[in-house]
């Protein structure tokens, strides 16, 4: 795989502040929505990121796509600084990443033809003459598996899996280099998943983009990614290649993560791991591990300490004081 | 798996066609009374002058002596009425049909530019206050809510004494009223549409705010527009209507409904009941068809009524 660093996070925070009151609220306390991380996306490769709801991940791809400031740490593209890109060269950066969202049918404007849809990127970032776009717009289409003629269509004319193509292609207009995928196939049928997967594998192949998968499902993350980081309330507990993520999970909520996805068959042996209670506040995480209310392997260390990303296996990085 | 088996059939037609097209199957679903109505008062208003009509503003002669007809003439069908003057006559003799006829344009006009100009102004602000948000909500919801809190017709008679009785100084007044309406309910719209994906996808995409604005946010609202502006052109005419009847509205001797019903009432305690009822019942019929129209639109246009 290449190795050529493409982004990189460092130590990425973003607290959201709390304030009561109606017009001078106080700041109450900050929600740790995403508390310190640090991870990198080569080109060609694909990062997934999974973790359960409220953990950070829509968070981190916000921050990535430039939409909220960050509290603290830097992300860098290509070696450039983004959290301190002014509006004139975030154009270029914006041009370069782009996201397909988990609902198709809340991402393509209904008023909009599809030709329209896929050409704003273009229209917003190129000078390029109406028919240079219309010839693009038939060029990704055809990328994404789709007939040039539906270009005069409204998404209303598609399902779920076509709209998702849909969405697919306008990610890659711009030729960009990073394209986020939050929760894609989330929506979608079980049937459809599958296709627009390896959908993506294929596009990764042909074109040699890198992808930071956000998703829920470790199936559809351990297929397509080469490395995964699991996060936990704002954290990123383990990170490691997908292969070696799912064969020995190191930190006990991966592996409960994993215990708790559906077995590929019924007969399948797995690991009983069940956790207990809730994902605790973001607001007042607990101390040390912020896992530690709810992990069956506690020890008095965990509450007072908290453990760091240490690599336990070459390229195997797990914040936990049993490794 | 290259490529999936597409089974979206291929538009046929030009874009044009098809706009047109579809347009024709939309307004064959309408409801027809309204329709009908609204059809009629339209063609009778814009070819009024083609009709075999009397001139509405001068007093009918009598076909021997050539001098105007004395009094009032009741409508045709009574003792004393005559088919030259189907609806009869008012005191100065004018005939009530060619009255009622040449009114609707004046109350189609108000209602439908001054409803218009208040459609327009109202959808920019509350876009504006809607999608920009922080001080341009502030200022703009804050003008409005003020402004929502004035009566309007005392507001209208305001105004009306302020810039004189006219035609065009009774649209102007109708949509510093009614501009309000507009902007809260599309302000009211447009705060969800920024939260949905495709906003954001444009935002992502570096797409600058007036682009932003104009081709993903409007296009939404139109809707939303579409069916106050049917609602509110009713109120409108009403309001024409009694700035009219007041005295504040249209100058005689112009023919418009409130000013027929308004030199009416004196003369409906006589008995003569024609001058005043037959104006009245053309409100009521334009009225009540835009009303229906606009309620059939409602239900027709609402996204969350549709989708279901």
């Amino acid at each position: 795989m290449a190795s050529e660093t493409l982004l990189e996070a460092r130590d990425l925070t973003k607290h959201f502040p709390v304030s009561s009151g109606f017009v001078f609220g106080r700041v109450q306390g900050w929600v740790k929505a995403v508390d310190g991380i640090s991870f990198s996306v080569a080109k060609g490769e694909t990062l997934g990121v999974v973790g359960e709801s409220g953990c950070g991940k829509t968070t981190t791809a916000k921050l990535i796509l430039a939409q909220e400031a960050a509290t603290s740490g830097q992300i860098e593209f290509r070696g450039q600084d983004v959290t301190s890109l002014q509006k004139h060269d975030l154009m270029d950066y914006r041009k370069s990443v782009q996201v397909v969202f988990q609902d198709p049918f809340s991402s393509l404007s209904p008023r909009m033809r599809v030709s329209d849809i896929i050409a704003e990127p273009l229209e917003v970032h190129t000078n390029l003459s109406k028919q240079d776009v219309k010839h693009r717009v038939g060029e990704v289409l055809e990328l994404v598996g789709l007939q040039p003629d539906v270009a005069p269509l409204f998404p209303h004319e598609f399902s779920g899996g076509q709209r998702q193509r849909i969405a697919i292609a306008r990610a890659l207009a711009t030729e960009a280099q990073l394209i986020v995928l939050d929760e894609p196939v989330s929506a979608l049928d079980v049937s459809i998943r599958a296709h627009i997967l390896s959908l993506l594998e294929r596009l990764q192949r042909d074109l040699g983009v890198s992808y930071l998968f956000i998703g829920h499902d470790l199936a559809a993350v351990a297929h397509i990614s080469h490395r995964i980081a699991v996060m936990y309330l704002g954290k990123i507990v383990e990170v490691a290649d997908s292969l070696k993520l799912c064969n020995d999970p190191k930190h006990p909520y991966t592996r409960a993560l994993f215990a708790a996805s559906l077995p590929s068959h019924p007969d399948e042996e797995k690991e009983e791991l069940v956790l207990s209670g809730e994902v605790p506040s973001a607001l007042t995480p607990p101390s040390g591990c912020r896992f530690h209310t709810r992990c069956p392997f506690v020890m008095p260390q965990c509450s007072e300490s908290e453990p760091v990303l240490k690599e336990v296996e070459p390229d195997h990085w797990a914040a936990c004081f049993l490794h | 798996m290259a490529n999936v088996p597409q089974t979206v059939a291929s538009p046929v037609g030009s874009p044009i066609a098809q706009t047109a097209r579809k347009g024709w199957a939309f307004a064959r679903e309408a409801p027809l009374l309204p329709m009908v109505i609204l059809a009629s008062i339209l063609f009778l208003a814009i070819f009024a002058d083609l009709l075999p009509l009397h001139d509405p503003e001068v007093s009918v002669k009598d076909k021997l002596t050539g001098r105007p007809v004395a009094g009032t003439l009741p409508p045709a069908w009574m003792d004393g009425g005559t088919w030259r003057m189907p609806l009869g006559t008012d005191f100065q003799s004018r005939d009530i049909l060619s009255r009622v006829i040449y009114g609707a344009r004046v109350s189609l006009i108000v209602g439908l530019v001054g409803t218009l100009a208040a459609g327009a102004i109202g959808t920019v602000l509350g876009m504006l206050a809607g999608y920009m948000g922080k001080w341009w909500d502030q200022v703009i919801m804050r003008i409005t809510d003020a402004w929502l809190a004035l009566p309007t017709l005392i507001f209208a008679i305001f105004l009306a004494s302020i810039r004189g009785a006219g035609l065009w100084n009774i649209v102007i007044i109708l949509t510093l009223v009614f501009w309000s309406r507009y902007a809260r309910q599309v302000r009211a719209e447009v705060l969800s549409l920024r939260e949905r994906d495709f906003v954001k996808l444009a935002e992502v995409t570096g797409a600058s705010r007036v682009r932003i604005m104009l081709k993903h946010i409007l296009p939404n609202v139109m809707n939303t527009v579409m069916v106050l502006f049917s609602l509110t052109i009713g109120v409108a005419i009403i309001i024409e209507a009694s700035l009219s009847f007041l005295g504040v509205g249209v100058p005689p001797p112009t023919p418009a409904w409130g000013l027929m019903m308004a030199d009416g009432k004196g003369p409906l305690i006589g008995g003569d009941w024609w001058i005043s009822v037959f104006p009245g019942i053309a409100i009521m019929l334009l009225v009540l068809a835009a009303n229906l129209l606009g309620d059939w639109l409602r239900v027709r246009l609402d996204p969350q009524l549709r989708n279901r």
